[in-house]
């Protein structure tokens, strides 16, 4: 059981939270091309370690979350707001 | 090496079993080779057996991380069918379902191969509409399908709640084709075939680094040392993102969890397949007397290689739900793979960017039934670097192309397919 500790609700089970996907991809803006929008909607770097992942809190707040997790350990080390930068270690 | 029959079996018998030999060598590494397979587990090992069987590429080696068959080949639910809708994977997966009925005698391995059906039930008109177009799909295309109305259900699998209050059961989309496979059977089967025609199988042997000089691969770098080959192929399911990064590429996976529970042993009680409409579940006997049932992703990235109970909780609920004798069961073992899902579901069997690299990945849940298909396609887009038309369509670049084989229709969501 992962226990994701929201910033505005507190420490709370993982059956509360929806994962949304990788959080670090990017939206091209409107000019950009198809191989740019390809790439944000398809290609993951998928790493075996530490990912900043969307999260939503769909039986809380219902705030999307960026959360700092490790892919093998499942250890979430720190969860912030979604207009917050989360460092990915070792980066 | 003496093939495996009846009368061996015999005569060994009456040999005191002295003459059985292990059914594949332990190699060790060579300085190069024609081909090198990363992977040893079915996909991997099937690809080799068949470079040496249909196109003579018998110069080859499959290297294993640990010992073959024991990732995601031994922690399947081991289901084999072919009762897909899109022609490019139905196709497919028929032509893997044709293999697996030869595939004891291709092989000289039991494989315990059992064609005792698969029904998907469904439970209200949508969903019996969308069973009859995919039963229509299959039959297009040459593949047995049937669909069974309440009493048909009750009659081929009566254990299963069709008068259930919440979930009754309209009817059901039965292959009865479709079946089990022994899984570490398997792997054990196409090594032993693989080896008998000149294979390297090379357990403990890890793949650390490509060795990529003017864009084209020329070998791999190990634990064991350097080991060159003017092509490689990749079957290493939820780990191919890790090796693609090696060879300078990402690709549209994202590695997911999917766990697998097994019973205590039970007298018989289930002889088919049977997958629930109304919930993640899916069933089956093993010929041990366990029930082996499985159910969704856990629905975050993870090479962990565990899941957690909620998920366990659901595929529970939903079983006693489907069948609720299953409520006096004890479950004895769970365990989980790591899913290389991709944003269709469906897999890749093609080329990739780098010139001599090749791959058979994205597999996502349904692996174990593609077993020797994509061992047949993968080896022929190796021996003739040009896709087979079977998997012509399951290529790196279709979501490019706008040409994504959505079975579903869940959308570019790797966690949804």
């Amino acid at each position: 059981m992962l226990r994701i500790p929201c910033p505005h609700c507190g420490a709370r089970d993982e059956v509360e939270f929806t994962y949304r996907g990788d959080a670090t991809v990017t939206r091209p803006g409107p000019d950009g091309d198809v191989g740019a929008f390809h790439d944000y909607l398809y290609l993951r770097r998928n790493p075996r370690g530490w990912q900043v992942e969307w999260w939503q809190h769909n039986g809380g707040c219902r705030a999307f979350l960026k959360v700092l997790r490790h892919t093998v350990t499942h250890e979430v080390r720190a969860v912030a707001a979604a207009t917050e930068t989360l460092e990915v270690p070792g980066a | 090496m003496p093939g495996y029959s009846g009368f061996r079996i015999l005569t060994e018998g009456l040999r005191g079993n002295s003459g059985w030999k292990p059914a594949w060598r332990k190699a060790a590494p060579k300085p190069s080779y024609d081909v090198i397979v990363v992977g040893g587990g079915g996909h991997g090992l099937a690809t080799a057996f068949y470079l040496a069987s249909e196109h003579g590429i018998t110069n080859v080696a499959v290297l294993e991380r640990g010992l073959i068959g024991q990732g995601n080949t031994g922690r399947n639910t081991t289901i084999v069918r072919s009762n897909y809708m899109l022609p490019e994977n139905n196709n497919f997966y028929e032509h893997s379902l044709k293999l697996w009925e030869g595939l004891e005698q291709s092989l000289n391995y039991n494989v315990m191969m059992s064609q005792r059906g698969v029904i998907n039930l469904f439970h209200n008109d949508a969903q019996k509409n969308a069973a009859l177009r995919r039963g229509n799909s299959m039959r297009l295309n040459g593949i047995d399908a049937e669909i069974l109305d309440r009493d048909g259900v009750k009659a081929m699998c009566p254990i299963v709640d069709v008068d259930n209050g919440r979930y009754p059961v309209m009817g059901g989309l039965l292959q009865r084709r479709g079946g089990t496979a022994r899984h570490d059977a398997v792997a054990w089967g196409f090594a032993h075939a693989a080896d008998a025609r000149g294979v390297d199988i090379i357990e403990h042997c890890e793949v650390t680094g490509m060795i990529i000089e003017g864009g084209a691969i020329q070998g791999v770098r190990t634990t064991r040392g350097e080991i060159r080959a003017p092509k490689v192929g990749l079957a290493v399911a939820g780990s191919t993102s890790t090796l693609t990064a090696m060879a300078g590429f990402d690709v549209p996976i994202e590695t997911h969890l999917l766990q697998a529970f097994v019973s205590e042993g039970l007298k018989p009680l289930i002889d088919c397949v049977v997958t629930f409409g109304a919930g993640h579940f899916y069933v089956s006997q093993s010929d041990k007397g366990g029930l082996v049932f499985g159910g969704g992703l856990d629905g975050y990235p993870s090479y962990g290689q565990r899941g957690t109970l909620p998920t366990a909780e659901h595929v529970y609920a939903a079983g006693v739900s489907m069948i609720p004798a299953l409520g006096r069961l004890r479950g004895l073992r769970s365990w989980a793979g790591v899913m290389d899902m991709t944003p269709d579901g469906s897999p890749y069997i093609c080329k990739t960017p780098v010139q001599g690299l090749y791959m058979t990945a994205g597999w996502c849940y349904g692996g174990f039934k593609a077993t020797p298909g994509s061992g047949w396609c993968h080896a022929w887009t190796i021996a003739k670097d040009a896709p087979h038309r079977l998997n012509a369509a399951h290529t790196l670049d279709r979501f490019r192309e706008g040409r994504m084989l959505d079975e579903r229709g869940n959308g570019p969501f790797f966690w949804a397919q």
